[in-house]
């Protein structure tokens, strides 16, 4: 089997809602791994594009619109703030700089490419700290900013498990039932040894059958 | 009041990718971010209308 397999059309009426969806999950791990670099990668690599698109857009716009909104001062690693780190570390690569630019400073080192998402300094020479100079210039903005990037952190934190597992069984839905880890008969014949996951199409209210 | 605009964009967001980790086809996927996206938003709703009677009676 190469790549995600569906049955069915893709019209959600209720003839198509009683077909199984087989996702192909290809290597899970390499996907998760991909959907947290980069929201949607993962599933471009399982080759689900739609949800791909879905995900870069939504996460990444999310973010960077934060990331704009605060004027790029907000994404930063640092002692006070490691709980906020932690939710925008969710998502990936864009938090990175942030890291490199904590570890450097702990070590004694000038932070790199200007300052770019390096912590506040502490102490200036002319009596105001640089975060006190941030919130004076952002106001409200860099409370609301550092929300849209924790959000699209957290965001993509659920992707990684939908590239490693599949969607979620809606609420209602009998998971032990509906849910099939893997397959042996077409994992033997496929190229690359992965994974697939069978999950119900429709509505989450849905009965037993 | 200006700043609860920005509620919109996260709402969206937050929805649509909510769906796409229930659902795996863009119509289910809509319609789940549909309902979650009214059911916050109403949820956010009724919150503000509860804090803004009491700011008003206090």
């Amino acid at each position: 089997m190469n790549g995600p397999q569906a049955n069915g059309s893709h019209c959600p009426d209720d003839a198509a809602a009683e077909q199984p969806l087989v996702i192909y999950l290809r290597n899970p791990a390499l996907a998760a791994v991909l959907a947290w670099l980069i929201p949607g990668a993962g599933h471009f690599y399982q080759r689900r594009y739609a949800k791909a698109a879905l995900f870069f857009i939504c996460i990444m716009s999310t973010f960077y619109f934060g990331f704009a909104l605060g004027h790029g001062k907000i994404v930063y690693a640092s002692s006070d703030r490691k709980l906020l780190f932690a939710c925008q570390l969710g998502a990936g690569l864009p938090t990175l700089p942030a890291v490199v630019q904590a570890y450097r400073i702990r070590n004694g080192r000038e932070p790199l490419w200007g300052g770019f998402m390096a912590p506040p300094q502490v102490d200036q020479s002319w009596g105001e700290d640089e975060l006190s100079s941030w919130h004076r210039v952002l106001g409200t903005n860099f409370e609301v900013a550092t929300l849209y990037t924790m959000v699209a952190g957290l965001l993509n934190i659920i992707t990684i498990f939908d590239a490693y597992d599949g969607p979620l069984v809606p609420t209602g839905e009998p998971a032990k039932d509906d849910r099939e880890r893997s397959d042996p008969s077409e994992s033997e014949s496929s190229p690359d040894k992965g994974r697939s996951s069978k999950k119900k199409r429709g509505k989450g209210k849905r009965k037993t059958p | 009041m200006s700043i609860l605009w920005y509620a919109f964009p996260v709402l969206v967001s937050v929805s649509l990718v909510y769906g796409a980790t229930r659902h795996e086809e863009i119509p289910y996927i809509v319609r789940f971010a549909w309902h979650t996206f009214t059911w916050l938003f109403g949820f956010m709703a009724v919150l503000f209308a509860i804090i803004w009677f009491v700011a008003w009676i206090l």
